[in-house]
């Protein structure tokens, strides 16, 4: 059965900054490895260099949905957005936004896509073969625990209320 | 090669100026030198992000390779990961694998041409070719591809994931997965995996053939002008096997001339820099190669799938050899020169992808328990695959301490340079000597690029990172308008 809970990591992790989001999926079963439980049922972890048309096949039969990604333009040091479905200039790209990937489920599916949130780790630094700047490992540090929190409350409308505000969809 | 790289007199023409592209991976922007009568008088593309893959790569532990130059590229890790393991298993002093190993190998290859070449196509391509280059902005993406054409944007999505399941499969995870060791592979295929790989490849045997037909009949339905798009006339390089065959991982270099006549072939590619040369011009990042023997002015060439197509003497799966043999009619004896037949040649070659995993899922030795080979230690080691876009070169040298002390890639889109800027020139020279540039016109040059499928890799899309922006200026060089977009 599919988990109803799926969290993404977005970016690539030789690409300093750009490793936040498959660092917070390591730390997280890391630590639920170490607490030798593996992640809470209904949980499902997944990385990938960037988001693309077929991960619109891995919402499927989910209740809840959390995109975490690098960000160079949001507030540190982190932002949880509740996300909705949209054509964005990045459907165009190798790499989707996380309103587009929503989109596309919509149109391949023809049903409304899952509640859906995106967790930007405040960044700034992004060269090849770097590590994590300073700075982001403290957003990373702080990202985890909400992450945790999140986890534990697998509910659409307690995640709203951990968004600081509700900007518009990212285009 | 075309006049138009440099213009005599740039000061006080008009620049225009399209950044960064869209529908291709990474970084590159075209700018364009008009005078006050719309005259184009230089085109160029350039990468605007210095790469330092080599700085990345040298310092570290030779067997660390394999794993770490996937984090290279987002679009096509599996390519540099096996053109690494090639290039290791020679400092490993090993040439030939097992047979368990190399068919595990060769089937990661085709699962990851198969769900890029898809994605370049169904995603990328299709709609400009399926709306119309310079069509409503708003749909010409793949979101108007769903909506209209819901059939073809799943059958798409189907094959790009079943490549991406191949892929998963031999190496454990879809990205940062590990497959391929130093003189062999870590793990075989377990019956389970191989029933389960088996469920989707008729399907994906079936999309495609359909995806031939359609890229077929896009380009026969609008031959006059898909025919002469961007048509320049080069030579072709790509790997070959023994016999002639059509050979994605591993064969000799075959090199053809403009009129098919054979300049090089079955040349072993440890040799490779007796061969090529990269000339480094002030104006962009990427190199331009070149064949030594022929030259800068004349010895560029074109690799990828129409190189492929064009070089192959033949394709050992049916259906693909049968799709090669009506693609070669284009070419009335030669090479097929048009610049937007890659999109057919691709899809042939995602035909055979799909054809061939579908033969190899029947081969017993991919759950064989013999995985690695071992050899005495060499210091240099070169690997080269055809890589989705085309021929990708890594080659290492490594020192007492097994640390890689030299490391030179070359890309496939780099060997493309020459060849994607003298598209470019031509379609600047047909499409816009003379117009007022509007996005739909300056869309003819990102279809010209983007049949190339170039990797102009960052492998970095944090969110926030991917503006596109069009400037005009006017003589004085002067912001006369610009327009934004966010991603």
């Amino acid at each position: 059965m599919t988990p109803s809970v799926l969290i993404v990591g977005v970016g690539n992790p030789s690409r300093g900054d750009d490793a936040l989001g498959p660092l917070l999926i390591e730390q997280l079963e890391t630590l639920w490895t170490q607490e030798q439980k593996g992640a809470p049922g209904g949980i499902e972890l997944l990385t990938d260099f960037q988001l693309q048309i077929e991960h619109a096949l891995d919402l499927l039969n989910r209740s809840l949905v959390l995109f975490v990604d690098a960000h160079v333009d949001c507030l540190a040091p982190f932002e949880l957005t509740f996300i909705q479905s949209q054509t964005n200039r990045s459907v165009s790209t190798h790499a989707l936004s996380p309103a587009a990937v929503l989109k596309v489920f919509e149109d391949l599916h023809q049903v409304i896509s899952p509640p859906a949130f995106q967790l930007g780790l405040c960044a700034e630094s992004f060269e090849l073969g770097e590590s994590l700047s300073p700075k982001a490992r403290l957003h990373l540090e702080a990202a985890l625990d909400e992450v945790l929190w999140l986890c534990q409350h697998p509910d659409p409308n307690a995640w709203k209320s951990r968004c600081r505000s509700v900007p518009p969809p990212h285009v | 090669m075309s006049t138009l790289e440099t213009a005599e007199h740039p000061e006080g023409l008009r620049r225009i100026v399209i950044d960064p592209l869209s529908r291709v991976e990474g970084h590159g922007k075209v700018t364009l030198l008009m005078d006050d009568q719309h005259q184009v008088l230089q085109a160029r593309l350039h990468i605007v992000e210095f790469r330092g893959f080599e700085r990345f790569i040298q310092g570290r532990p030779y067997w660390e390779l394999p794993v770490l130059v996937q984090r290279l590229c987002g679009i096509c890790p599996v390519s540099h990961h096996l053109a690494a393991a090639k290039a290791v298993d020679q400092l490993v002093g090993v040439d030939t694998l097992t047979p368990t190993a190399e068919k595990l190998r060769r089937l990661l290859h085709l699962g990851q041409i198969l769900q890029s070449h898809a994605l370049h196509f169904f995603h990328l391509s299709s709609p400009d070719l399926l709306f119309g280059f310079g069509s409503d902005l708003q749909r010409r993406n793949i979101v108007g591809v769903l909506e209209a054409y819901p059939k073809i944007a799943m059958q798409g999505v189907t094959l790009r994931k079943y490549g991406q399941e191949v892929i998963r499969v031999i190496t454990g995870k879809r990205v940062h997965g590990t497959g391929a060791l130093p003189g062999g592979m870590n793990k075989s295929l377990t019956i389970e995996d191989i029933r389960y790989l088996r469920e989707g490849i008729q399907e994906a045997v079936r999309f495609a053939q359909g995806a031939v037909e359609l890229s077929k009949t896009l380009f026969q339905t609008h031959r006059e002008q898909h025919a002469s798009f961007a048509l320049i006339h080069s030579n072709f390089m790509s790997l070959i096997r023994d016999d002639g065959a059509l050979d994605l991982y591993h064969g000799g270099l075959r090199v053809k001339d403009a009129q098919g006549g054979m300049l090089l072939d079955h040349v072993d590619y440890r040799t490779y820099t007796d061969l090529i040369r990269e000339e480094v011009r002030p104006w962009t990042y990427m190199k331009f190669p070149y064949l030594i023997a022929l030259g800068k002015e004349a010895g560029w060439y074109r690799v990828g799938p129409l190189a492929r197509i064009n070089n192959a003497s033949f394709i050992d799966t049916p259906l693909a050899e049968a799709a090669r043999k009506e693609f070669m009619l284009e070419g009335a004896g030669g090479p097929v020169q048009s610049t937007l037949a890659f999109h057919w040649a691709r899809m042939i070659e995602a035909l055979h992808a799909a054809e061939g995993i579908e033969r190899d899922l029947q081969d017993g030795d991919l759950m064989g328990p013999d995985l690695l080979v071992q050899g005495e230690k060499r210091f240099e080691g070169i690997g080269v695959i055809e890589a989705p876009r085309g021929t990708l070169f890594h080659h290492y040298v490594i020192n007492e301490d097994d640390l890689v002390v030299k490391a030179n890639l070359i890309v496939s889109t780099t060997s493309n340079n020459q060849a994607m800027n003298e598209s470019i020139r031509q379609v600047a020279a047909t499409y816009l000597h003379g117009q007022e540039p509007h996005e739909g016109l300056l869309n003819h040059l990102e279809v010209a690029i983007r049949a190339y499928d170039p990797c102009l890799s960052c492998a970095t899309h944090a969110l926030g990172k991917m503006p596109l922006e069009l400037e005009i200026l006017n003589e004085e060089g002067a912001l006369i308008n610009r327009f934004k977009r966010s991603a």
